[in-house]
């Protein structure tokens, strides 16, 4: 495992590096803050490339859930959702778990970084429109 | 003393017999595909696309003329199940008939019946020489709870006329809130009241409710891939272990421990065995059944899981086994007579590390327990080395069964093509 690790990492270190040569002025790359929430809490159904686990988890790319309505996005994340959920057909079967233990400010980051990632173009979330949404939920 | 020697005509009708059914046993050999049907297969074997594409589909079946059933997870053209024949021999089916409205996953055969289980009851076709008659479907178990989360009803015939059935849980480590950070274990698990576990039922009686069947046995979270074993007489299952111990117990687990544990267990099961979901589960790095965290398990406890019924093989983390199958045929070398076939659907919870699984297990078997180690029989389902998120997957291994010949079938649950494995011959 340690060796696959080390492998990983120079891979990592050999595309940055390789990336860098190609851009002759690479941007500094700026993390976004709702990356953080999603790795750690997200990614393990939703996946890297957020396009979710077929039949298990459904994708977050260009999907009218996130892309649409904030309120019902908001609340995806603070109450959970019951399955079967159905997206373009496929049918997904794995329950969306609350996440009201995150805070408002962690909420809307996550949130605003999925809606900006995976192919998504959508408004940002404020802490203020979550906080809103959880005193009435 | 009576003469037993056939009077001739009886000899014409036998001879006439013999002929007509000639052509029938001089079968054609098959040849496998050129590019051995995408996937790869040890040396001698070969394998051979029956259909490219066939709908998303679960679990197969192949009755004694050599006729594939399968079933499929979503409709496709308002049927469930296709029945799939090869006319001329070829190994490439050519004639496809569909018929069953309702999804789901088992398939079997027996006593002269097509079973196939949607994701709540189970029902029976009589066979007839092309398929089955659909006029005289029976239906043998009626409404056993559905759930969304686990919903696959797995089935399997033993020898004596009873049926079993995978009642999954509908849960991952039955958390007050399910897959939900800080949320305990119910303690005790409701849910094992009416799943987790394996039901037997009367394989020749219609209208069964549950509470008409029996809990054969508990403490098994999701078994997609059950099998009686009619060699040795037993029933076996290899179970889906639980996810997300990592995200769940951040400070207990690491993801590359995650990626591992826990193991995906292979069972032997008799009448009351208590697999020990969700209190327990298997470390095959310690070798121990370890106390579930939502449990009050530290990743080393072990208490608790004393008399849990152990695996008698254990694969790595969430390689998702979704069929088995024991090799009675004789086309294979004799390594393969009674073993066991696995198919691992492929991983999802190794993320953030690349996935693993999405391919067919061997294991050699021998009075009805493993004689040997685990190996990969056939792989690159997935169409590349290495798959990173199971979209990426172009196919992936989902049902398996034995044709009259001996031929392995292995099903594809993306797009759902039939390939068959032959046996070439060591050369």
């Amino acid at each position: 495992m340690k060796k696959l690790f080390a492998i990983g990492m120079l891979i990592v270190i050999y595309s940055a590096g390789y990336g860098q040569v190609k851009k002759a002025a690479a941007k500094p790359v700026v993390i976004h803050p709702g990356k953080k929430i999603y790795d750690e809490y997200c990614l393990s159904c939703h996946q890297e490339d957020g396009m979710g686990v077929p039949g298990m988890n459904p994708p977050l790319s260009k999907t009218e859930w996130v892309l649409g309505d904030k309120t019902r996005l908001i609340k995806v994340l603070l109450n959970g959702m019951k399955t079967p959920l159905e997206i373009n057909g496929e049918v997904f079967h794995n329950p969306m778990p609350q996440h009201d233990f995150l805070t408002d400010q962690q909420l809307a980051d996550v949130l605003t970084y999925i809606r900006s990632n995976f192919g998504n173009k959508a408004a940002a979330i404020t802490a203020a429109e979550v906080k809103t949404i959880r005193a009435v939920k | 003393m009576k003469s037993t020697f056939l009077h001739p005509y009886k000899w014409i009708v036998i001879i006439f017999l013999i002929l007509n059914f000639l052509p029938a046993k001089a079968q054609k050999t098959i040849k496998p595909d050129a590019d051995n049907g995408g996937i790869k297969t040890p040396k001698g074997f070969g394998a051979i696309q029956v259909v490219p594409s066939v709908g998303r589909l679960r679990h197969i079946a192949v009755d004694g003329n050599g006729n594939i059933f399968v079933k499929l997870n979503y409709l496709k053209d308002g049927k469930g199940i296709y029945v799939l024949r090869d006319t001329d021999e070829d190994g490439k089916a050519d004639d496809i008939q569909g018929f069953g409205n309702y999804i789901g996953t088992g398939m079997a055969i027996g006593n002269g019946y097509l079973y196939a289980s949607s994701d709540s009851s189970v029902y029976r076709y009589p066979l007839t020489p092309k398929g089955v008659d659909t006029s005289k479907i029976e239906t043998i178990v009626a409404s056993v709870p559905y759930s969304s989360n686990h919903p696959a009803k797995s089935i399997t015939l033993d020898n004596e006329g009873k049926l079993y059935m995978n009642i999954g849980a509908p849960s991952n480590a039955c958390q007050e809130n399910d897959r939900t950070k800080g949320s305990p274990g119910m303690n005790p698990c409701p849910l094992l009241e009416h799943y987790g576990g394996i039901w037997q039922f009367d394989a020749n009686k219609q209208g069964q409710k549950q509470a008409d069947g029996e809990r054969f046995a508990t403490g098994l979270r999701n078994c997609v891939a059950l099998e009686w074993d009619s060699y040795s007489k037993n029933l076996y299952v290899v179970q889906h272990g639980r996810d997300q111990l990592d995200m769940l117990f951040p400070k207990l687990y690491t993801h590359e421990q995650n990626a591992e544990l826990p193991a995906e267990e292979f069972f032997m099961l008799k009448k009351g065995s208590d697999c020990g979901w969700p209190y327990c589960y298997y470390d095959q790095f310690q070798k121990k059944k370890i106390e579930s965290p939502e449990y009050g398990g530290d990743s080393k406890k072990t208490d608790k899981c004393q008399g849990k019924n152990l695996p008698i093989m254990a694969f790595p983390g969430h390689w998702a086994p979704n069929d088995l199958l024991f090799y009675h045929g004789s086309q294979f070398p004799e390594k393969y007579k009674n073993g066991a076939f696995i198919a691992f659907h492929g991983s999802w919870n190794r993320a953030p590390m690349m996935q693993a699984g999405y391919f067919v297990a061997f294991v050699p078997f021998k009075d009805g327990k493993p004689s040997g180690d685990w190996e990969v029989f056939a792989e690159g389902f997935a169409g590349g080395p290495e798959v990173k998120s199971p979209n990426d997957a172009k196919h992936r291994p989902m049902g398996l069964a034995e044709g009259p010949d001996g031929s392995l079938y292995i099903t594809d649950s993306v797009v759902g093509t039939i390939w068959r494995i032959v046996y070439k011959g060591a050369n």
